[in-house]
């Protein structure tokens, strides 16, 4: 079962990084704002399944957190890419 | 979604006193939720209980304004409570289910045809209105995009428009979704 | 059994995550990418946080300790967290370049743009 979670976590980490390309390359700034919130959800993907790999259950702790953080990030993003800020 | 400009909700409703008790409730089972399996009365250990007792006190009188904004305790409501998680794991996700193939076959094949149409929810409510504009933006294929606060009607981008729905100026929430009808269903919940 | 179910449950969820970044490299627009990053990641996400769950589950089964009952539930909240910040989130990505004026580019019908008349 550890090997199937390590295979899930390093096809997660491969993910974020093609999301990255996007990140780079995506030609306006909304789609930049797309591109990080998709590396935000598979890195929140990632940290559960590290918790679950390395029996550390404060991962999920430090996922829950990232998940709240990352979303307050992309709305003030937003909210000045619209003009309301 | 500001709240200027929104229909008058409920102004006033209840006593300052149960929408602090409701808040800090709220608060001290989040707490249970997120500390349980630390010690042996029952889950918990007793400094946890504790602590819970005053963080959640505190979070109260913080945040019971916010909390309960609209001053109407509808959602404390028992079977509302027990009725939101079946919402969550029946309809929502098998409508989820069935928009996320479609477009994972709409993502190999490339086939789109998008459009932002106009969509008139009939909600009363802004926790309504919020439900609904999320469980849109989960299900069939479709993203909220802006919401009009006085008429109630959201403005809806589709990944595929059917050609019926391309003639209409405003479409009818239910028509967005196939199986479940998802806005009685947050109706019932939430109004 | 239970890890079975729990593998086929990852296996969901990487496959969707995959189709997601796929999705949102090759759609055309922003919103159309929106459609594949707020859908197939929360949902890949949420395949994959049910694989960790069913896997805890099982070894609570298996060995008795209290530490997988707390890896479930929180892998639960995380879950409930995702789903509903996601939703949100996109609905401000959404508003916001609708606001800053991009148009859904390939499009068939907008009737936003015809309210705000510009």
């Amino acid at each position: 079962m550890n090997d199937i979670f390590f295979i899930a976590i390093a096809i997660v980490a491969l993910l974020t990084l093609f999301a990255a390309l996007r990140l780079a390359i995506g030609p306006t700034a909304p789609d930049r704002v797309v591109a990080l919130d998709t590396i935000n959800t598979l890195v929140v993907g990632a940290m559960i399944l590290l918790a679950a790999y390395l029996g550390q259950t404060i991962f999920v702790d430090v996922a829950i957190v990232y998940a709240l953080l990352s979303f307050l990030g992309t709305i003030a993003i937003s909210k000045y890419i619209g003009g309301e800020l | 979604m500001g709240s200027d400009g929104a229909l008058p909700l409920h102004e006033g409703g209840c006593l300052p006193v149960i929408r602090f008790l409701a808040t800090a409730i709220a608060a001290f089972v989040a707490y249970l939720f997120l500390t349980a399996g630390s010690g042996t009365i029952i889950l918990w250990s007793e400094s946890e209980l504790i602590i819970g007792c005053i963080l959640s006190v505190i979070v109260g009188i913080a945040s019971y304004r916010t909390f309960c904004r609209s001053g109407s305790v509808r959602m404390a409501n028992p079977l509302r409570l027990i009725l939101l998680p079946i919402y969550a794991i029946i309809p929502l996700f098998i409508e989820m289910a069935r928009a996320n193939i479609d477009v994972a076959i709409r993502v190999i094949t490339g086939n789109v045809k998008p459009g932002i149409v106009r969509v008139d929810t009939g909600m009363k409510t802004e926790l309504g209105m919020l439900i609904l504009a999320n469980s849109i933006t989960l299900t069939p294929g479709t993203l909220s995009v802006d919401v009009d606060d006085t008429t109630r009607e959201l403005y809806v981008h589709l990944i595929n428009v059917p050609d019926e729905l391309r003639e209409k100026k405003v479409v009818d929430a239910r028509e967005l979704f196939s199986i479940f009808n998802i806005p009685g269903w947050i109706r019932r919940i939430a109004e | 059994m239970i890890g079975t179910a729990a593998m086929i449950c990852l296996g969901i969820g990487l496959l969707f995550n995959i189709l997601g970044v796929i999705g949102i490299l090759r759609f055309p627009d922003v919103y159309t990418r929106l459609h594949a990053e707020t859908k197939m990641t929360t949902f890949g996400t949420i395949f994959l946080s049910l694989g960790v769950i069913l896997y805890a589950g099982g070894m609570l089964i298996q060995t008795d300790d209290t530490q997988y009952l707390t890896l479930a539930i929180h892998t639960t909240i995380a879950v409930i967290a995702l789903a509903f910040t996601n939703a949100t989130g996109s609905h401000a990505i959404a508003r916001a370049a609708h606001k800053s004026g991009q148009r859904p580019d390939p499009s068939v019908v907008d009737r936003l743009a015809e309210v705000k008349g510009k």
